[in-house]
């Protein structure tokens, strides 16, 4: 087995110095029925080239994004990662160590973390910002967690913008505290109240920007309502790539910021591992959940990096802690981190300018076939179409002609009936002319 | 010998010089940490660069009249502007500054840090599995569905048991997965309940899961031979206690004796048993939980399953249940449909389950890598995996246990763990200990883990390493050993252990100051 480098000298040598018989003895302690006598009916140890031939068998079953026009969005973006992202990601020191627990031999991981801070809080408008979370649908859950705890009290607003798989992980792991959450159906007609939900028991009221159909918003006036009635502002972005052209959400009054940090670095991977930003403001940071790395000076005055502020930390509150999270997103920052400082703020901004205006012309095409018409106006590099007929079948028949047109409303909303005509449309800089001109002539063709 | 430059042309003849100049060094060849010469300091990336580089090449933006609806960001973020070789200059110079299993023993009790395969990684990669849509129509990614079946197929075989949910995130997650299904199980038969029973023993995220999920954590002590005490179990249990969660084999190394006492006992008064799998590699192949009576473990792949740590994550975190939770388990899962693969979602599908906990279908990136781990072990393989494991830490245990003290007598599983004893009166701390093994081109065992010894050390070498490796270490920790030894009653040299690291990147970090006045981000100068 070419992992395992004891031979059967090494390990009668090292029984012996035990003064053991055989292994067997060393599991004296495992009640004798749950032991086996011997390996379990698995298929036996295979070489490279074998296990390779398996995967790629498998793999050669999918169609690919990357080969194919494809305008899938919802939370997960294809975006272009730059070659040396991946290399440096896999360098074995950043691979292969461990969480920083012993500061003076990680300080690559913590410097790196510093600087993951910095960018996020820099990206969201807000003041600090955590070592990643799991994802942004668990990141948000953490929000509305931390927001309970930091208001005191018990009802958290979901907006009906928010992406469902965000409103239902927050609904499952918020669950449990008070009230858990409330959430607000689809608003296709862009005439939620949230403002009318406020009340004096309202801990926080969560928005997506851009929503999940693609719509932005000024929140402004909505975190000043919410400011006013004692609640925390939380808003979620899923595509952290709008950042670059949008009006960061710090900068209209939220109190915590989510993302979903996939777009920068992280290949789509069929939807993990990914990487939960989570940014808020200084004076709640006794309460932010996760790993915080901060600076310091060591024994001889030079400066350094540790982790922080661990008291909130289950290894250290435990019952009491902030959250449960451990292990978090570690090399997807790293990814996230790379990929950015390889754009810097040019291009940041041109890369999210050419997002949005390849959407625009792709919106305007698709929205003049009859019969389809767009949703929102006001989008960021993805839009939501109406269809004169259920999306989930169109999307199906384009898969079949090597064309994926986007995510069916079904896809997220499988109750609500208002959604089944609903298309969701990104584009990227990967999607060229003839991307488009392929989805308009094949969407034309199939809602005629 | 000099140059005609002064300069040395053997290593033997380099003076060294500066802080830890004295330390002792590993062997004849010096430290691993001897080539100072190359490592650099680096700047945080935002005290380089300039305005308006970039490090991509980007076509002109389309000419378009924007829809951002008058939202178009305002004024400048702060990211610095470097070309590509700057970037991947700091990104080297920072790897450098880290210390890695790829680079040596890496003997973290709990954390399994075993050799990454690279395989696994190519594979992770493959188009088709790496780069497919989450959303895309299941038609589409049939593969990458047959492969989640697939590694669940191996993971319940592994563990007996016969459902798994795959998609939380990390141990932690999982754990919370595991009490999720608990909670809602006991709704079910409308009887919530209040309690969870933890081990003092156990790892933080257990009571800090059970907390999450609304229940009050009762501790329960550890006996002297480092287990759960059954005697304080049995009398903590009542028609109140929502489960118990027992780490198995647990935090300190030893496998639960009373594992099935255990399982009876929470089963008789209605409640379930929640089994940490964090240490499964100890087991893996020579025992199955499900033969124990537990009815939700998670496992964690990037323990276990070698998906490799990255520094703090990311992690998968499957949690196996038995019939009696299985209809519980969160959203999504994949079903087989004869020769088909379909990804339930529809809650509507699945009216017991807890619902969804993480965004998408799981962390599939770590699927491939720990199913390609699988397949190239085989059944066979894995089962030497546990028992090279155990093999391993019984030989570090047996080979250090007159000069250091075991916490507990007879063999260990796949970790061995000390106490401080044999430091009393040397004016040296694990802490200290542990630092010095730094300079001895070690990383450190965990420390002060778990909490029901004193002054802990937890050492896991894992079943990657050569006996020569394992032999190198303890020859390190011997000589440490006696020399903290040697500082009893005032004598010898503590300042070795109370000073070092000396040889690393950073010396001692002020931790203190750092929580006093958290600079947590980088800001302009003023
Ligand atoms: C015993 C034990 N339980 C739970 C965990 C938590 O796992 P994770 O870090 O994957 O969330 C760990 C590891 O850190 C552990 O060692």
């Amino acid at each position: 087995m070419r992992y395992l480098p004891l031979t059967a000298d090494d390990r009668a040598a090292m029984l012996g110095v035990i003064g053991a018989a055989s292994v067997d003895d060393l599991f004296a302690d495992v009640p004798v029925p749950a032991r086996l006598p011997g390996p379990l009916d698995l298929p036996a140890h295979q070489g490279e080239w074998e296990v390779e031939k398996a995967f790629r068998a498998l793999a050669a079953k999918s169609l690919s994004p990357g080969e194919v026009p494809s305008f899938l969005g919802a939370g997960a973006y294809r975006h272009h990662i730059p070659a040396s992202v991946d290399h440096l990601i896999q360098r074995s020191e950043f691979l292969t160590s461990y969480t920083p627990y012993q500061p003076e031999i990680a300080q690559g991981t913590l410097q790196h973390l510093f600087e993951f801070q910095t960018q996020v809080a820099m990206l969201t408008g807000m003041e600090v910002a955590n070592a990643s979370m799991y994802d942004g649908a668990t990141a948000c859950a953490e929000a509305v967690l931390m927001a309970k705890r930091q208001t005191r009290r018990p009802r958290a607003i979901l907006s009906g913008g928010l992406h469902p798989h965000y409103r239902d992980c927050t609904r499952t792991m918020a669950g449990f505290v008070d009230h858990g959450v409330e959430t607000l159906p689809l608003d296709l007609d862009g005439t939620e109240d949230l403002v009318a939900q406020l009340g004096k028991d309202v801990a926080c009221v969560v928005v997506q920007y851009p929503d999940v159909l693609g719509r932005v918003r000024d929140l402004t006036a909505l975190a000043e309502a919410v400011h006013a009635a004692g609640a925390l502002l939380i808003v979620a972005v899923t595509e952290i790539v709008s950042l670059g052209a949008l009006q960061p959400p710090g900068a209209m009054g939220a109190d915590i910021v989510v993302a979903e940090g996939q777009s920068l670095g992280v290949p789509l991977s069929f939807g993990g591992p990914y990487v939960g930003l989570f940014a808020t403001r200084e004076k709640f940071l006794r309460q932010m959940p996760g790993r915080l790395c901060g600076e310091t000076v060591d024994a001889d005055g030079r400066r350094g990096y540790v982790l922080t502020l661990s008291a909130r930390e289950q290894h250290i509150r435990r019952e009491k802690a902030t959250s449960n999270i451990c292990t978090n997103a570690g090399l997807c920052a790293l990814a996230f981190s790379i990929h950015l400082s390889l754009l810097g703020e040019a291009g940041y901004v041109r890369l999210a300018q050419i997002n949005h205006g390849k959407a625009v012309q792709a919106a305007d095409r698709l929205a003049a076939i009859p019969g389809v018409s767009l949703v929102n106006q006001g989008f960021f590099n993805e839009f939501t179409l109406k269809l004169p007929k259920d999306a989930t079948l169109v999307v199906e028949a384009l898969a079949k002609k090597r064309i994926l047109a986007g995510v069916p409303g079904a896809r997220l909303w499988p109750e609500d009936p208002q959604a089944a005509n609903l298309l969701l449309v990104a584009v990227t800089e990967l999607n060229d002319d003839g991307d488009v001109d392929a989805l308009v002539a094949a969407l034309a063709a199939e809602v005629k | 010998m000099l140059n005609r430059q002064g300069r040395a042309t053997q290593p033997a003849a380099v003076p060294v010089t500066g802080p830890g100049a004295d330390a002792t060094f590993a062997g004849d060849a010096g430290s691993i940490l001897g080539h100072r010469g190359l490592d650099h300091e680096e700047r945080l990336i935002f005290e380089m660069g300039e305005e308006g580089r970039s490090g991509v090449d980007l076509p002109e933006p389309p000419k378009v009249e924007s829809r951002l609806g008058g939202l178009a960001r305002q004024g400048r973020i702060g990211l610095p502007g470097l070309a590509e070789p700057q970037v991947v200059r700091h990104f080297v110079r920072l790897s450098r500054r880290n210390y890695a299993i790829d680079l040596g023993l890496y003997p973290l009790g709990s954390c399994t840090m075993k050799h990454n395969p690279r395989l696994n990684e190519k594979m992770a990669r493959l188009p088709g599995l790496g780069d497919v849509h989450p959303l895309q129509p299941q038609s589409t990614v049939q593969g990458a569905l047959e492969l989640i079946e697939r590694l669940a197929g191996w993971i319940m075989t592994l563990t007996g048991m016969p459902a798994v949910a795959m998609s939380p995130a990390a141990g932690a997650h999982g754990e919370l997965c595991g009490l999720m299904a608990i909670h809602a199980a006991h709704v079910a038969k409308g009887d919530a309940r209040k309690r969870v029973l933890v081990p003092e023993s156990a790892h933080g995220t257990n009571p800090a899961t059970a907390a999450l999920c609304g229940y009050t954590v009762d501790p329960i002590p550890a006996t002297a031979d480092g287990r759960i005490d059954l005697e304080a179990f049995r009398a903590k249990l009542g028609p109140d206690v929502a489960a118990v969660m027992l780490t198995n084999p647990n935090t300190c190394g030893l496998f639960e004796r009373d594992v099935i006492a255990v399982a009876e006992g929470i089963h008789s008064v209605g409640g379930y048993f929640y089994c940490d799998g964090a240490n499964f590699n100890a087991i893996v192949g020579r025992v199955r939980p499900g033969d124990l009576g537990i009815d939700a473990m998670h496992l964690n792949l990037h323990k276990t399953f070698s998906t490799p740590h990255g520094g703090g994550g990311p992690g998968s975190g499957p949690v196996v249940f038995s019939d009696a939770l299985k209809d519980f388990a969160p959203l999504p899962f994949v079903r087989r449909e004869g020769d088909a693969f379909r990804l339930v979602e529809d809650p509507r599908e699945a009216p017991k389950s807890f619902g969804r906990m993480k965004g998408f279908h799981g962390q599939m990136g770590m699927f491939i890598r720990a199913l390609a781990y699988m397949m190239s072990h085989g059944g066979d393989g894995l089962r030497q995996v546990a028992e090279d494991a155990v093999l391993a830490a019984n030989y570090v245990m047996a080979s250090l246990k007159d000069v250091m003290t075991p916490s507990f007598d007879g063999p260990c599983m796949h970790e061995a763990l000390f106490d401080d004893r044999f430091l009393k009166d040397t004016g040296v701390t694990t802490l200290d200990f542990a630092k010095a093994m730094i300079d001895q081109g070690f990383h450190p065992m965990t420390m002060y883990f778990p909490l029901v010894v004193h002054g802990a050390l937890l050492i896991e070498p894992t079943e990657t390493e050569s006996k020569d490796s394992i032999d190198g270490f303890v020859a390190v920790l011997r000589g440490l050993a006696e020399q903290a030894i040697a500082c009893r009653g005032g004598q010898g040299d503590p300042a070795a252990f109370t000073e070092a690291p000396r040889l690393a990147p950073r010396r001692r970090l002020d931790e203190t100051r750092a929580a006093r006045t958290p600079v947590l981000r980088w800001k302009q100068p003023a």
